[in-house]
């Protein structure tokens, strides 16, 4: 198959249209306006819809609306227009809606920078709006992750009835690098006989809500949502790799930091230190098994977490391992991000002081 | 072979484009390539820069550091990258507007006169191009035909004409290594 160049947000977008997308709700915000400015002119060429909402609160239960009917719905943003978005995230949860949130992160807090971040981990690792609930976090690190990633969360969010968020940073979304257009593997996906379409024949009307009055009800909706996220981290978990196995100290990164860590591990093993990557793809279900398994690597001294923030996947490494090694920390917030000679650094200081 | 480049001016210099072209030709060429913009809140007249790699493997980290090669399209470009080039790298200098010389003894300095060279092609546009066809005669990273043939693909029809200006402009841009 032939590899075409792209820039990260257009192929996102291109990727959603591609998984039948039908809607398109978003209000613009640097740096992810390619999505929208490319789905406008896109998604009515496929009889799909584009709305540019009057804000951020709109397009998301505009998001709410359409998924409702059945339709596959999305919306994009950047950081601080996500948290606009998490009131919206958090009824789709507790109604059981299915949607794509395309989270292309910038520096914060508050308005912040519109440079490259990853400083909303914990709002998507942890639900983000109120209430008992997680979202499927799904984190590229390169362009044709993310494209298969974007295609992927509209069949999980599908198939868990659920909404799902593609966590990228800046950088994956403004640069450019070739892809493949490949068959991305698809699910076999129950019918949305709870959409609220019509009667279509049926004896009741659906009713779609997140309110539910009555407390006992609603503890039993809480423990029914609880059995579907231990179901989505049992199944659905996933990561990668890279020189493992005889590891000294490992390298844990997600994102634009991974792949800037893959050349750093690269350079140190050409220079006899053993290092090694383990970078989650889904971020949350969080894949604290296999963490823990290798942290426990007789081999393995110690662990160096790298950010794009001033430490929030961290906790998550620490609870997956128990701290049962040293673990180091190596953020750079506010719009940088970490060059492959300060994580080198970073590592070899670690290695030193452990041993 | 991998090389690091960094490539910077003047908005509307062409300086994004000069990486695209990079980008394009490479990945045509069956090598990995990215291409990473500086989209900082720049001011109009403000200078920006893009960062390249181009890779016979994958490309592990598309930000880095030190360039094997700089492209200076104005000055402040040239002082504040200047300092970062490997040993042994190359600094292509837009001598039509910086008067000033590459200060480094261990790097390679190429003067292209580009905006001299655009205007008596008749078009002050194809000055990147200029500096796209020195960059591929002292590198020889990639083929001289292969962005020939983007070229051609890309100014069709009523812009076919631009075709020959900017093979002129590439060709003139390599004559800048002569000699």
């Amino acid at each position: 198959m032939e590899k075409e160049l792209w820039k990260g947000n257009e192929a996102i977008a291109e990727a959603a249209v591609r998984a039948g997308v039908n809607c398109f709700f978003g209000y613009p915000i640097t740096p992810q306006n390619e999505i929208p400015e490319y789905m406008s002119a896109r998604l009515p060429e496929v009889g799909g819809v584009f709305v540019q909402s009057e804000s951020e609160l709109a397009a998301i239960n505009m998001v709410y609306g359409a998924s409702s009917a059945g339709m596959r719905a999305m919306t994009s943003s950047s950081s601080p227009g996500v948290s606009l978005k998490q009131e919206g995230i958090s009824y789709m949860a507790g109604a059981e809606l299915p949607g794509v949130i395309v989270n292309v992160m910038r520096g914060g807090p508050g308005l912040g920078t519109i440079q490259p971040s990853q400083c909303d981990y914990f709002q998507a690792t942890r639900g983000g709006g109120n209430g008992d609930y997680r979202t499927i976090v799904l984190a590229p690190c390169n362009i044709q992750e993310a494209v298969d990633m974007t295609q992927e969360a509209f069949d999980l969010a599908d198939l868990y009835r659920t909404p799902v968020v593609v966590l990228a940073d800046g950088m994956i979304g403004q640069m450019m690098e070739p892809i493949v257009w490949h068959d991305v593997p698809k699910r076999e996906l129950p019918p949305k006989d709870w959409a609220a379409n019509g009667r279509r024949g049926r004896d009741h009307n659906n009713f779609i809500t997140s309110l539910r009055m009555d407390a006992p009800d609603c503890e039993e909706h809480n423990r029914a949502l609880q059995r579907k996220y231990d179901l989505i981290t049992e199944k659905e978990v996933r990561w990668e790799e890279l020189d493992t196995e005889d590891c000294e100290i490992l390298i844990t990164a997600y994102g634009t930091p991974a792949r800037i860590a893959t050349s750093a591990i690269e350079e140190l093993r050409a220079k006899g230190v053993k290092a090694g990557l383990f970078r989650p793809k889904t971020v949350w279900p969080f894949p604290s098994k296999r963490l823990a398994e290798i942290a426990a690597q007789p081999s393995l001294k110690a662990i160096l977490v790298v950010e794009m923030s001033m430490g929030q996947m961290v906790e998550d490494v620490q609870l997956a391992t128990k701290c049962v090694k040293p673990i180091g920390f190596h953020g750079r917030p506010g719009g940088m991000f970490p060059s492959v000679e300060g994580i080198m650094e970073q590592a070899e200081k670690l290695l030193k002081e452990v041993q | 072979m991998k090389k690091q480049i960094i490539i910077s001016g003047f908005g509307g210099q062409g300086v994004m484009s000069i990486g695209k072209s990079l980008v394009e030709a490479a990945v045509s060429e069956g090598m990995h390539a990215t291409w990473v913009p500086s989209y900082g809140p720049e001011m109009r007249g403000g200078t920006a820069n893009c960062s390249v790699v181009l890779s016979e493997e994958p490309v592990g980290s598309p930000v880095f550091t030190y360039p094997t090669e700089l492209i200076a399209m104005n000055l402040p470009s040239l002082l504040k990258f200047e300092p970062n080039v490997v040993p042994g790298g190359i600094i292509f200098v837009n001598s039509s507007i910086i008067a000033e010389k590459v200060q480094r003894t261990d790097v390679k300095a190429v003067y292209v006169p580009c905006d001299t060279i655009a205007n008596e092609l008749g078009n002050a546009k194809v000055s990147n191009m200029v500096m796209l066809g020195a960059y591929i005669a002292a590198t020889k990273a990639l083929k001289v035909e292969t962005i020939q043939q983007m070229l051609v693909h890309m100014f069709t029809g009523p812009k076919a004409k631009l075709v020959d200006l900017n093979m002129k402009a590439l060709a003139r841009g390599a004559e800048c290594l002569e000699g």
